[in-house]
């Protein structure tokens, strides 16, 4: 049992810590998020450089064959530097999911290029009266003459703008809610009939609706088993369900780390606020939390390409709740600890709240995961008990 | 990144479980897993039992007798014996006073005692609190006056756990009020059969009695039972509690009191159907099960940082006993609310191993109810004892965060 991170690990960790404090300073990151495209095409193409972008696929297709722990060392600082290129619809999402559902000659072709930082992918999975339901498609898939034909709306699908290519599920039988009937369509960014509704997110980054009216797909640009793809979306959902938490570790660490600093130089009533017993308990529970929140994006990261769903789901539903709760608490106390100095914009503090805030959003909230663990939880103890 | 168990520690575990399977006794096993009223003897038992097998004292030294385990070996032990349903070893002699003997103490005192603990020969209880002093230790003053080849000791301790069954207490005792608190405090192992030792029950919210009161009237101590130099006992104090939380988490017995909850709730019915199926009490459950597998990872991630490192646990042990202590207050409360109504019966001696249960209430009270009301109760304590919630985080804030 060894719980370090590699040489190599700590190495990324640190090449990542220089870039951010070199090339992607607070002030850089504001701007960046408030221009045109929402983040830096010149810090993704040094990640391209430092291997981020192949991180996770095997060395045949440009990668370097990387862990689930590799990711997690490259989202914490992910999250420590508030980065917001689309690392995790990328290269977590849409390449995991080509990397364990595509047709070789798929996986030649783009593989490859997102390595590169040549090609950008976004999942459109998520429909607006699903909420966090995977299996809620209302996406039609027809066949038609040649290959399909695909019409539906995707809601919230992450960094939409900028990508070249979607993944979308829609579904050819079966009702709404079914697991069975659902495929996975790899559709062209400027394929006719796919409209996108584009905004900014609330945590810097850009999202679209997405509006498909009879867009037509060739039969080779079926991702996986037709009507069968709802198994490897939930698994590339898990992997970046443990992606955002080690995101929110990042943050959490950060925000921490802020905190302690604010409660040893302000001072008020002639000494600093970090001699008031109140708030030195308040950031002791802010300390457990972040080690809480670590102990479960580790089990996250190990458990996150586990095959058997049952096990994979638990950890997963277990990690996201439980950093949710956690991550919520840090981020509320390291506003409240802060003052008003915490709800400025001119400070970190606030976007790292606001981007925590949102990590719980996106796939599924605390209370969701929860219900998941508490539904795996029952079936286990009947189980246990017949 | 690895959290795998070696190839030789899953060995040990597997040696371990087949260990527990044939040596721990039937009626010990079934009083731990149900709950009942333990006695001297069934811990007595227990631990020569241990002893005979080499692993009376896990962790210590092998020049001591000790098994020399590591760390991990020790959680794999914890967590196997909480498993199967074996008692805990009394920590006050074999966690507590032994590491502070083989550190401080003479060769001769070392000899004397520590064969003599390892055994089950010598039960240990432990003298820090005093009605004036709880968190505030160092204000302790029961006295140990120095005459001849004797010390005077005379004053009050409380909070005593099972000094009742006590061969011997070790006590923090004051031998000079010259300077600071801290440094006119010294250790001393007193013989409980000494005259003018007399031991009072403190009956707790469960009524049971598993604490005292102990009195000392003029109780003369032999010098020669002075741990390390006089006045330096704070020193030896703080070291014993380091060591003293290093098991703090409890993983083992959380993980025990979570299953049988589960087992509980699967049940106990409620509008004929299971309680488990009520999702308000299962994700309550849920809930407490997801802290724990949180804390489980924290706790091997301290063991393995202190196993890799060599090092003596750090003040991180804290956040350990904050959450441990927490989890089985929640585990407990929980079992006790899957009672329903059957938690309010009080009967003392249904806690017996030998109660036949009335038939009236054998078919829905007798099979798990009897402990659990008294336990919630009971398990308030240790978010209390050995340094409350609010002392560990006042030991986070001040050595982990510099506040």
């Amino acid at each position: 049992m060894d719980f370090r991170l590699t040489e190599e690990q700590l190495a990324l960790q640190e090449t990542l810590r220089r870039f951010i404090a070199k090339d992607y300073n607070f002030e850089r990151r504001r701007s960046l998020a408030r221009s045109p495209l929402g983040y830096s095409a010149q810090a993704w193409a040094q990640y391209a450089e430092l291997g981020l972008l192949g991180l996770p696929y095997p060395e045949e297709f440009g990668g370097l064959g990387g862990s689930g722990v590799d990711i997690m060392a490259v989202m914490e600082l992910v999250g420590q530097g508030l980065l917001l290129e689309p690392y995790v619809s990328t290269v977590v999402l849409c390449g995991g999911l080509l990397r364990d559902a595509a047709a070789r000659a798929i996986k030649e072709a783009l593989l490859p290029q997102i390595a590169a930082g040549k090609l950008q992918i976004a999942l459109a999975a998520y429909e607006a009266a699903g909420r966090y339901e995977l299996a809620h498609v209302a996406s039609t898939a027809v066949r038609a003459a040649k290959g399909w034909r695909l019409t539906g709306r995707k809601s919230v699908v992450l960094d939409a703008p900028s990508a070249d290519y979607f993944l979308v599920s829609a579904r050819s039988s079966g009702k709404r809610t079914d697991a069975e009937g659902i495929s996975l369509f790899l559709v062209r960014r400027d394929a006719p009939g796919l409209t996108l509704q584009a905004y900014p997110t609330q945590s810097g980054g850009r999202a679209a609706d997405l509006h498909l009216q009879d867009v037509a797909i060739d039969d080779d640009a079926v991702i996986g088993a037709p009507e069968r793809a709802l198994p490897v979306i939930e698994r590339a959902v898990d992997q970046g369900i443990a992606a955002l938490c080690a995101e929110a570790l990042g943050i959490v660490t950060a925000l921490n780390e802020a905190t302690l600093n604010y409660l040893k130089t302000r001072k008020q009533f002639g000494t600093v606020i970090g001699s008031f017993q109140a708030l030195q308990h308040r950031m002791a529970d802010m300390f457990i939390a972040a080690e809480q929140t670590r102990s479960m994006a580790i089990i996250a990261a190990i458990q996150a390409a586990g095959d058997e769903p049952a096990t994979r789901r638990r950890a997963i539903s277990g990690a996201k709740a439980y950093i949710g709760q956690a991550a919520r608490f840090v981020g509320q106390q390291a506003v409240q600890l802060h003052g008003a100095m915490g709800v400025v914009d001119e400070l970190n503090v606030s976007h790292y709240f606001k981007r925590l805030t949102m990590i719980d959003m996106t796939f599924g909230d605390a209370d969701h995961h929860l219900a998941r663990f508490s539904d795996a939880l029952r079936v286990e103890a009947i189980g246990a008990a017949s | 990144m690895n959290l795998n168990y070696t190839a030789a520690e899953e060995a040990f575990r597997a040696e371990v479980r087949a260990f527990l399977e044939a040596e721990l006794p039937a009626d010990i096993r079934s009083k731990v897993r149900l709950g009942r009223r333990m006695q001297k003897d069934d811990l007595v038992r227990w631990q020569k039992i241990l002893y005979r097998r080499g692993w009376g004292a896990g962790m210590w030294p092998q020049r001591y007798g000790g098994a020399d385990w590591s760390v991990v070996e020790q959680h794999i032990f914890d967590e196997e014996a909480a498993a199967a349903g074996a008692p805990p070893q009394i920590a006050f002699a074999l966690r507590m006073v032994a590491p502070v003997l083989m550190s401080f103490a003479t060769a001769a005192q070392q000899n004397y005692f520590l064969p003599r603990i390892i055994c089950g020969e010598d039960w240990w209880c432990q003298g820090y609190s005093e009605p004036g002093s709880g968190s505030d230790l160092a204000s302790l003053r029961t006295s140990a006056v120095r005459e001849g080849a004797h010390y005077r000791v005379t004053g009050q301790k409380t909070w005593n756990t099972l000094g009742q069954y006590a061969d011997w207490i070790f006590c923090l005792v004051r031998t000079s009020s010259d300077a600071r608190p801290q440094q006119g405090i010294s250790f001393l192992l007193i013989d409980m059969k000494s005259p003018g030792i007399t031991v009072r029950p403190i009956i707790t919210i469960d009524g049971e009695h598993e604490i005292n009161d102990i009195f000392f009237d003029n109780v003369q101590v032999p010098v020669e039972n002075l741990v390390g130099e006089e006045n330096k006992g704070w020193t030896y104090a703080k070291f014993l509690l380091s060591h003293e939380r290093t098991n703090n988490a409890g993983i083992g017995n959380c993980k025990r009191a979570l299953k049988r909850l589960k087992e509980i709730a699967t049940r106990q019915s409620q509008n004929g159907r299971p309680l488990i199926e009520d999702s308000r009490f299962r994700d309550r459950i849920a809930q407490v099960e997801l802290e724990l597998m949180a804390l489980e990872i924290t706790n091997l991630r301290v063991l393995s940082a202190v196993s890799t490192e060599s090092r003596a646990p750090g003040p991180e042990v804290s956040l350990l006993k904050i959450k441990g202590s927490e989890i089985i207050q929640q585990l407990a409360e929980l079992q006790m609310h899957a009672l329903g109504h059957d938690a309010l019966p009080y009967l003392r001696e249904a806690l017996e191993v030998d109660w036949v249960p009335a038939p009236l209430l054998a078919d829905h009270y007798a099979a798990f109810a009897p402990p659990l009301t008294g336990q919630y109760f009971n398990y308030r304590k240790t978010t209390i004892y050995a340094g409350s919630t609010e002392i560990q985080k006042n030991i986070i804030s001040k050595l982990v965060l510099g506040l």
